[in-house]
């Protein structure tokens, strides 16, 4: 930082200024003097942690936010929220207005060298008519401001600025929390605490626990810039960048005129030097080309890791997000990813703590997000390994590889600027019951994410995921109803519940007269068949609750 | 000659191919991928398609035109 000019260190103070400040609280432990009994301490107030108070409140569970801070986070962070997480977060009640607020894109475009004729673009939402967009950009301390509203009004929640958990024992009778605040220090007991305290997790390290995996040794520059520009709302990916001595750069535009530019910088950098304004200016303005005003709102140097804890669930703690797994940023697969932890685990522990599922429920947590952060880290080191060829044989690959997609379409699929986020499928799952008969729905096996699409119900245009809320669902085709469905198991018959408008629902489950889908909680498919006996139903729900 | 996607599980597939050459010198994976050339040329069989296949190859490293230039920072990483 001390080398950083005024002009940016302004910028920096400026965007710290404008964050949303809350007022720290008291909780009444501190005068009571007794540990006070909860079921869940969720452990720090990012998009995470907030969602899974969120998520927890909407089955009637209470908990209790600890967080150190008093503000929402500062710049360059997430921006990129996917068309699942918009998903997930409506149940919650702030997807509209993140998606109102937000700037929609679907269309990624792909330089290599040339920076007026991409090499190709691909477009992520090929299937239209869902709900949600595949992507929108909005800065993520927006995205806690709107849950924090949505949240404070709930009786279920209890967010506790300026609490910060200091130390952690975990016992027969729960996990207990030493908390300080600035009015002093108290203790809570909780059944269960879910760490959602980020990268450099204090739960973590409390436990001795670490991550596995790569670090990688290459410096990137952010820039979030104010400016009037007249580019699509497009994600565009620079190979060979000219105006960045050939490096790769990135380039997505936020709401209200913000843009995050970010240049790759190699591996041995000058750190202060390359936060000097001059050279950031310089990359800045080689970029945006000599008419454009601009004014900085952040800058930052990163470098990033493609990391995991072994285990997420460690008896009572159950770690989600950045505090789990981490990931490089190309391909938004980091809030992303998180926002899916939140969806797996939190009918799960609902379940649990309710007594209508056995522990093993939860740690099918650990085995199903387990599979998505692999696959996310999976995706994250590729494109990584793409973008900085490590070898002179791989940078010889690269370069064909960008030479080749110039003209054919096969060398375009090995392009790997990033692979964006999309819901993990849970298809070798213990929870899952595999299909035993065909269906024609590419991409949507068991364990997939239910596809959305728009219908009427009571007369009134709405969305298929909608309807399908967050409980075990039984999606009926046809007028055969089954005889008996397992305790809390709503129908959802299709024709009598909703009207399919367009036919889409027909079209994307495959839904022949007697198809019946048993869908979960988090709207992944559990199982499915052609006129299934109850039984069959009966036991999918069983495997799907660990009850078996 | 195939010009569409064809390769199942690309991003696989070409995280294998680089990894084949991790601790080669230039003169090995000279010789690796002469050695996978042929390979693949042989499951091809084809005379025409392998003639076009050349002829393709030799025209894309002269056009060149996703070629990096390689800085001195990318030099360091050799």
């Amino acid at each position: 930082m001390t080398a950083q000019s005024h002009s940016l260190t302004r910028a920096t103070n400026k965007s710290r200024a404008i964050r949303r400040t809350y007022a720290g609280v008291v909780p009444a432990e501190i005068n009571r003097g007794t540990p006070g009994h909860i079921p869940v301490a969720i452990i720090g107030a990012g998009p995470v942690g907030l969602a899974m108070a969120g998520e927890l409140a909407s089955r009637g569970v209470s908990s209790v936010i600890l967080e150190r801070a008093h503000t929402s986070s500062d710049g360059s962070r997430a921006i990129c929220w996917s068309k699942r997480t918009l998903e997930i977060l409506d149940r919650l009640g702030v997807a509209d207005r993140m998606y109102a607020a937000g700037v929609t894109w679907s269309v990624g475009r792909v330089y290599a060298g040339n920076t007026t004729t991409p090499l190709y673009s691909f477009d992520l939402a090929p299937m239209k008519a869902q709900k949600f967009p595949a992507f929108i950009n909005l800065a993520q301390y927006h995205v806690e401001e709107y849950l924090v509203d949505q949240l404070t009004s709930q009786s279920e929640i209890d967010l506790r600025w300026q609490n910060e958990l200091v130390a952690l024992g975990q016992g027969a009778a729960g996990v207990t929390l030493t908390v300080q605040t600035p009015a002093g220090t108290y203790r809570l007991v909780a059944d269960y605490v879910v760490a959602a305290d980020g990268c450099r997790s204090a739960v973590r390290e409390m436990l001795g626990l670490h991550f596995e995996g790569r670090t990688f040794e290459d410096h990137f520059l952010i820039a979030d810039v104010r400016m009037r520009a007249p580019w699509e709302a497009e994600r565009r990916f620079y190979f060979n960048a000219p105006f960045n001595e050939g490096r790769t750069a990135l380039m997505h535009q936020q709401p209200d005129d913000l843009w995050r530019l970010d240049f790759q910088l190699g591996a041995d950098i000058d750190r202060e030097a390359a936060l000097q304004e001059k050279n950031v200016s310089a990359k800045v303005e080689a970029m945006l080309g000599p008419s454009i005003d601009f004014e900085y709102e952040w800058v930052s140097l990163y470098t990033f890791q493609c990391r995991r804890m072994r285990q997420f669930v460690h008896d009572r703690v159950l770690f989600v997000g950045d505090a789990a797994h981490l990931v490089s940023p190309f391909g938004a697969r980091g809030a992303n990813g998180g926002i899916q932890d939140v969806d797996n685990l939190g009918w799960k522990l609902a379940e649990v703590l309710r007594g209508d599922a056995p522990r093993r429920l939860l740690e099918s947590y650990d085995e199903e997000r387990g599979l998505g952060a692999d696959e996310n880290i999976g995706h994250s080191t590729r494109a990584t390994d793409f973008m900085t060829p490590k070898t002179p044989a791989a940078r010889a690959f690269q370069s064909s590889v960008l030479a080749l997609a110039v003209d054919f379409p096969f060398a375009r699929a090995l392009v790997n600027s990033g692979r964006l986020s999309t819901p993990c499928t849970l298809g070798d799952s213990t929870l899952i019951t595999a299909d035993t008969t065909t269906f024609a729905t590419p991409g949507m096996q068991p364990g997939a994410v239910a596809l959305d699409a728009p219908v009427h119900c009571q007369g009134e245009p709405s969305w298929l995921l909608h309807l399908l809320g967050h409980d075990f669902v039984c999606l009926v085709f046809g007028a055969t109803v089954p005889s008996a469905l397992p305790p809390r198991v709503r129908l959802v018959v299709v024709g009598r519940d909703f009207i399919d408008t367009h036919g889409l629902v027909a079209a994307r489950y495959d839904g022949t007269p007697g198809t019946v889908y048993l869908i979960r909680p988090d709207q992944h498919i559990a199982a499915r068949w052609r006129h299934p006996h109850p039984e069959q139903i009966r036991l999918a729900w069983q495997r799907g609750l660990a009850l078996t | 000659m195939i010009t569409a996607a064809n390769i199942e599980k690309p991003d696989e597939f070409y995280a294998a191919l680089v990894e084949l050459h991790a601790g080669l010198d230039g003169q090995e994976s000279l010789r690796l991928n002469a050695a996978l050339i042929l390979l693949l040329a042989n499951q091809i069989g084809e005379a025409g398609v392998l003639s076009e296949i050349l002829q393709v190859a030799r025209q894309v490293l002269v056009s060149g035109s996703g070629e990096a230039e390689p800085t001195a920072a990318t030099a360091q990483l050799v």
